[in-house]
């Protein structure tokens, strides 16, 4: 297995092209949940947890439709696997660790309308990743979507107390925030792995 | 019938963008010149429309225990549909959207609509409703793609506007002039939505 090629990877998906910050794939979530940091961390570590596994799900049932000659079902074969799977981790979760069960609430089913996940899948096709690339793909994207969601809760906790134009409470100053620390992951983009 | 009134609200008052807060991933992401977002918008607008239709169709059947499941398999029927047109007869348009054309499957505008407008309502109504917010959507993403594709590359649809000397704020057509821009929007709609409110409490 060529490591240099993972880490190239895992370094892609967790700075230089952050899922947030570079590819505007699951903003629902990190601007819905990132009010508190500690809810932010437990949604960022159940949608990592979701694109690992989705990765893997979706690597199989796409070489299925390959061999069927099914390509362009793809769409509905992956939501539809991403959906069971959520429902799948929501009905372990009730039952192993109650605790995350109740914190997550409400953002636990939303997780399969999280762009990310489906988007994850399809990229991972467009890119002709392996199934070990998948997964490392699936998994580092959700590590860069926590960190953005870990760092986005904290900044708005202390947004909130400063002081902005009434019109921009709420999402518009969440969205200018978020916007300069897209501006700061930008100074990743020079990172390359040789 | 009031048109009118599902107009009104598509486009202002219940904005499905600027007040909703739905599909903001999507409108972020491509908006980044006019085409791009014309594309986009229209898309939407017609899966929007044809899965509302088919939803409320559908209303009485569908058992409420597996009710996002079935609306999404009628999304994502619709979307494979226009992801396959869009690639025979658009491939340009197509390309440059790339993964966003699929990913329109989970874009909040459809799944919401679905569940709080076309799952109680007519079909008419619900067809109706979802031409005036995907139009709501697409106003939106234009205005965007103008603001961004005017500052971050001096054109517009590929026409040199700004003078030659003007040099683009390239950061604009990045993410991080998405971001702001949506931002900035949504703080034009709130101001513009308190203000009656507030002149009327003056009264």
């Amino acid at each position: 297995m060529d490591l240099t090629g993972l880490f190239a990877i895992s370094l892609g998906a967790i700075l230089t092209n952050n899922f947030i910050f570079a590819q505007f794939l699951g903003i629902c979530p990190f601007l819905g949940v990132s009010k508190k940091s500690d809810t932010a961390v437990g949604m960022g570590l159940a949608v990592t947890f979701v694109m690992g596994l989705a990765s893997a799900f979706c690597y199989g049932v796409n070489i299925i439709l390959v061999k069927l000659g099914l390509e362009y079902m793809q769409t509905v074969a992956f939501i539809l696997v991403i959906a069971s799977l959520v429902q799948f981790v929501e009905m372990f979760l009730k039952k192993a660790i109650p605790t995350l069960y109740t914190a997550l609430g409400v953002y636990l089913p939303l997780i399969t309308t999280n762009c990310a996940v489906l988007g994850v899948a399809l990229l991972n096709v467009q890119n002709n990743y392996n199934f070990i690339e998948s997964v490392v793909y699936g998994i580092t994207g959700g590590l860069g979507f926590l960190l953005a969601i870990f760092l986005f809760a904290n900044v708005r906790e202390r947004v909130q107390f400063s002081d902005y134009p009434k019109s921009f409470e709420g999402f518009p100053i969440a969205l200018v925030t978020a916007g300069l620390m897209a501006l700061a992951f930008m100074g990743f983009s020079g990172l390359q792995v040789w | 019938m009031n048109i009118k009134k599902q107009l009104k609200e598509g486009l202002i008052t219940q904005n499905p963008v600027l007040v909703q807060l739905l599909g903001m991933c999507s409108a972020m992401a491509i908006s980044t010149s006019i085409s791009n977002g014309l594309g986009m918008g229209v898309s939407v607008t017609i899966i929007l429309t044809l899965s509302n239709i088919i939803i409320a169709l559908l209303r009485k059947i569908i058992p409420n225990e597996v009710r996002i499941a079935c609306y999404i398999v009628v999304i994502a029927g619709f979307v494979t549909i226009v992801d396959l047109m869009l690639q025979a007869f658009l491939p340009d348009i197509a390309a440059s959207l790339g993964v966003f054309i699929p990913l329109i499957v989970v874009n909040c505008i459809i799944l919401g609509r679905a569940e709080a407008f076309a799952s109680k309502n007519t079909v008419a109504a619900a067809a109706v409703d979802g031409i005036c917010q995907g139009i709501g959507y697409t106003v939106v993403l234009l205005i965007m793609c103008t603001v961004r594709e005017l500052l971050g590359n001096g054109t517009l649809m590929g026409y040199q506007i700004m003078p030659e000397s003007y040099t683009p704020a390239l950061m604009m057509v990045l993410p991080v002039g998405g971001f702001i821009c949506l931002g900035v929007l949504i703080a034009v709609m709130q101001w513009a939505l308190n203000r009656p409110k507030k002149e009327k409490e003056g009264k």
